[in-house]
């Protein structure tokens, strides 16, 4: 499916990254990146493994701590933020992680009921059911409801995954490796889904990956993560007009192979 | 010169190696410290998760009983059989169901429950908390505003402090029927009389000190099956380390404070 034209709004960053750095042990991950997330837009985080996307990511969900540089999120600096503002800006941000992390004891309903229960206390149980319902209508899964994560396959999980997320209706979401792992038609039915997530919900996201097709298809820029600095940001093409023998190789073995 | 110079010394080495380990020891005190302190600032505040608690009391209690009864009535068993020989040479097998209950009822039905439960549900703990750890359910829960520590470790913590104990209760009580059947099997005593011989050098202390016990047992287990689990690294590896610090963790300090509490009932006495 060709990706729609999205609404993106320069002058309003949702997300404003400022001199990030965070290093673990004697290994400097990140060496004082600068990123901007604009509302509306996809923004994808390219690199190699090991590269430090995901530490980002986690980094601006307060999951990690920064060693130094400021992360605005919808205008609260999540570097000095008490836990009960982290608490509260969290549920404005969806999550979706790398292998699902759906909850193993608890069927595709309560997955989805688990965050709706906690963060709005005054849904009557009609209302939490048709939340459910819906999101899961929304991710094209309205049959696994009663199922349990270890009966789902790889696609599906990374779709309930994403599903619980939108249940809080979050005005960003943060993809870690939406695609890894799966065979290319589901590859192409998440991306599909990540696009549908924008236009459907308005979320401005931030996608990590290293899979150029999922790049390609989602992403309105292209951040390339390259010796914990951002090298290249710009369109796809921007991105990939270079001779630079960092950054070609990866275009090259993902479409010319 | 320059050969003394080369030869390695592995002195210091050996030295900054003790120094880490001792600091590494320090730090993993004060983490636990730590873990300990934020339960009881944790456990006091609202939301109370109480369908959670049944659950994992459940988990923890059910899903023990038939080990316990198992284990309470062959204690009783077989505690009064190897008993038996050496009241006999005193000529005082009469004081056999004194003799019986006083071992379960201070001594063996808390610690045999504890172990028991250490090794049951404290490994199922670490395991279950170590492996959400390592797939990432636990940030997941934490990214999408809710209070893992509060879902995951205060209700099961709570579970066992109240299980433990209920089972110990009920291991003492199955453990002193296995040595009824012993007894009248034996010596032909009855039930009643057996039950009166039974209690009769109890006093309230030693009921006292035997729930404390169990609560205070029933407690590490949870705490250390949760920190375990819930500090668990280096994916599957560190969910197996986490089921066995779990276990073997607890079981230490189980004996420990068998030998503590034994002495602090001793000054009440």
């Amino acid at each position: 499916m060709e990706k729609q034209k999205a609404h993106i709004d320069k002058n309003n960053t949702v997300i404003k990254i400022r001199g990030v750095e965070k290093s673990f042990a004697d290994y400097d991950v990140l060496r004082g990146i600068d990123l901007d997330l604009y509302q509306g837009e996809n923004l994808v985080v390219l690199g190699r493994s090991g590269t430090g996307k995901s530490v980002l990511i986690k980094l601006i969900s307060g999951l990690l701590t920064t060693d130094a540089g400021t992360i605005e999120v919808l205008g609260n600096d999540v570097t000095h933020i008490s836990q009960r503002a982290l608490e509260d800006l969290r549920i404005r941000i969806g999550f979706s992680f790398q292998n699902s992390a759906l909850y193993d004891s608890m069927t595709v309903r309560k997955n989805l009921e688990f965050p709706l229960v906690r963060n709005r206390k005054s849904l009557t149980r009609a209302e939490i059911n048709k939340n459910v319902e819906e999101v899961l209508e929304a991710v094209g899964l309205s049959q696994t409801i009663n199922q349990m994560p270890s009966e789902l396959s790889g696609g599906q999980r990374k779709r309930i995954g994403i599903a619980r997320t939108l249940i809080l209706n979050p005005e960003i979401m943060l993809y870690d490796e939406p695609t890894a792992g799966l065979d290319p038609i589901t590859c192409i039915e998440i991306n599909d889904l990540i696009n549908e997530v924008q236009q459907r919900y308005h979320t401005s996201s931030i996608i990590i990956t290293h899979d150029l097709t999922c790049a390609k298809m989602t992403g309105d820029r292209i951040a390339m993560l390259l010796d914990g600095q951002f090298q290249r940001v710009g369109t796809f093409d921007e991105v990939f007009a270079t001779t630079d023998p960092r950054v070609k190789p990866f275009y090259d073995y993902n479409f010319i192979q | 010169m320059d050969s003394v110079n080369n030869t390695t010394n592995p002195a210091p080495s050996r030295i900054k190696k003790a120094r880490n380990k001792v600091a590494d020891f320090f730090l993993m005190l004060y983490r636990v410290y730590a873990f300990v302190l934020r339960f009881f600032k944790e456990v006091f505040l609202p939301p109370y998760e109480f369908k959670e608690i049944v659950r994992q009391c459940y988990e923890t209690g059910v899903r023990s009983f038939t080990l316990i009864t198992l284990t309470g009535f062959i204690v009783g068993v077989i505690f009064t059989k190897q008993s038996r020989p050496s009241l006999t040479d005193f000529g005082a097998t009469s004081w056999l169901p004194s003799l019986v209950s006083i071992a379960i009822m201070k001594a063996l039905a808390p610690l045999v429950t504890a172990l028991i439960a250490a090794g049951k549900v404290g490994s199922s703990i670490g395991a279950e908390l170590g492996s959400m750890r390592v797939t990432e359910q636990i940030d997941a829960m934490e990214v999408s505003g809710t209070k893992p520590f509060k879902f995951l470790v205060c209700t099961r913590v709570i579970a066992t402090t109240i299980t433990i104990p209920l089972l110990a209760t009920y291991t003492a009580f199955i453990a002193l029927i296995g040595g009824y059947l012993n007894v009248s099997q034996n010596e032909g005593t009855s039930y009643s009389v057996f039950m009166e011989q039974a209690f009769e050098p109890l006093t309230f202390i030693d009921f006292w000190a035997s729930l404390s016990k169990a609560i205070v047992f029933g407690f590490t287990i949870g705490i250390v099956g949760c920190y375990q689990g819930y500090n668990s690294t280096k994916g599957t590896e560190g969910v197996g380390k986490a089921a066995n610090g779990a276990v073997v963790t607890a079981m230490f300090l189980v004996f420990i404070e068998e030998v503590l509490i034994v002495q602090i009932a001793g000054w009440f006495r």
